[in-house]
């Protein structure tokens, strides 16, 4: 079940592609914590990755955090492995951290379905926008900045025009 | 003479298989685009959708990813058949750079007239 709007953000401490472990504790300073259920192999993703590199550098100096997490099981799907993501975050100049969810608990209670997967935290760390980054996975021919008109109200103290939109993307790859 | 495309031979008995997996969403997507080309191109040919449900399955039909689209066994897009068989959602690079879940229309057509 998907965690709800109003919903507190569940804790966590996991590892990143820089070697280090990253709890929630560690974004405390942030006015906005936008998480991102993520992985490497996904199409949908890669198609997203500059937009969530670009969010965050436009967003950085107004205390937005964006991070991104993979939760996807790695023994059937390798290219998500911890030494892939790090590959990944090199090559593509990743401006924000991105965690490995080795053992699913945090995608567990999030109940995400797809990647990616946007879950907006306030500065109480409450779930104010579910779902997509944007409404097209053609950057050029995306129409509703779903994503950036949640931050852009949330720092006004405002509610977000939308709330909640369907993800698209692939598939959680469980483990079975 | 160029090569033969099927558009100089309508009617010709060609093989066309859309191979998907449900747990990717881009594969109605792939089905309208192939139907647009096929349209285009006035090749009045069945498309055999087959859904493929497991790992082994994957393994046994060499499927790279969903969709894969199979024009007389040879894939629209030669060089991502080769990825590892998996179930999973299948990443088409295009001309211009950017990453697809889904063949462009010039990787469809182009593979109908080889």
């Amino acid at each position: 079940m998907t965690i709800a709007l109003s919903q507190t953000v569940p804790s966590f401490d996991l590892p990143g592609v820089d070697g280090r472990s990253h709890s929630l504790d560690d974004y405390a300073d942030a006015e906005l914590l936008v998480l991102v259920q993520s992985c490497n192999h996904c199409p949908y993703v890669q198609a997203w990755e500059g937009r969530m590199k670009a969010i965050q550098a436009d967003y950085a100096d107004r205390g937005v955090r964006l991070v991104a997490f993979n939760s996807n099981d790695t023994t059937r799907y390798p290219e998500d492995s911890l030494d892939e993501m790090r590959k990944r975050a090199e090559g593509q100049g990743f401006n924000f951290d991105y965690l490995q969810d080795e053992d699913q608990s945090l995608a567990r209670a999030f109940g995400s379905e797809r990647t990616p997967e946007v879950f907006v935290f306030d500065r109480d760390r409450r779930l104010r926008y579910h779902g997509a980054i944007d409404d097209n996975r053609d950057e050029h021919q995306a129409s509703q900045h779903y994503l950036r008109d949640a931050l852009d109200a949330l720092l006004a103290d405002e509610e977000p025009p939308v709330t909640q939109t369907p993800p698209v993307g692939c598939t959680v790859k469980w483990r079975s | 003479m160029g090569g033969r495309t099927c558009t100089q031979f309508p009617g010709s008995a060609v093989k066309i298989e859309l191979l998907f997996w449900e747990g990717c969403p881009s594969y109605p997507e792939a089905r309208g685009l192939l139907d647009e080309a096929l349209a285009e191109h006035g090749i009045d040919a069945e498309v055999e959708m087959r859904e493929v449900f497991t790992d082994e399955e994957a393994e046994e039909l060499r499927f790279p990813g969903s969709p894969t689209i199979r024009i007389d066994g040879r894939d629209v897009d030669p060089r991502g058949a080769e990825a590892r068989p998996a179930l999973t959602c299948r990443i088409y690079h295009l001309a211009d750079g950017r990453v697809s879940p889904i063949p462009s229309r010039e990787q469809i057509e182009e593979a109908l007239s080889r």
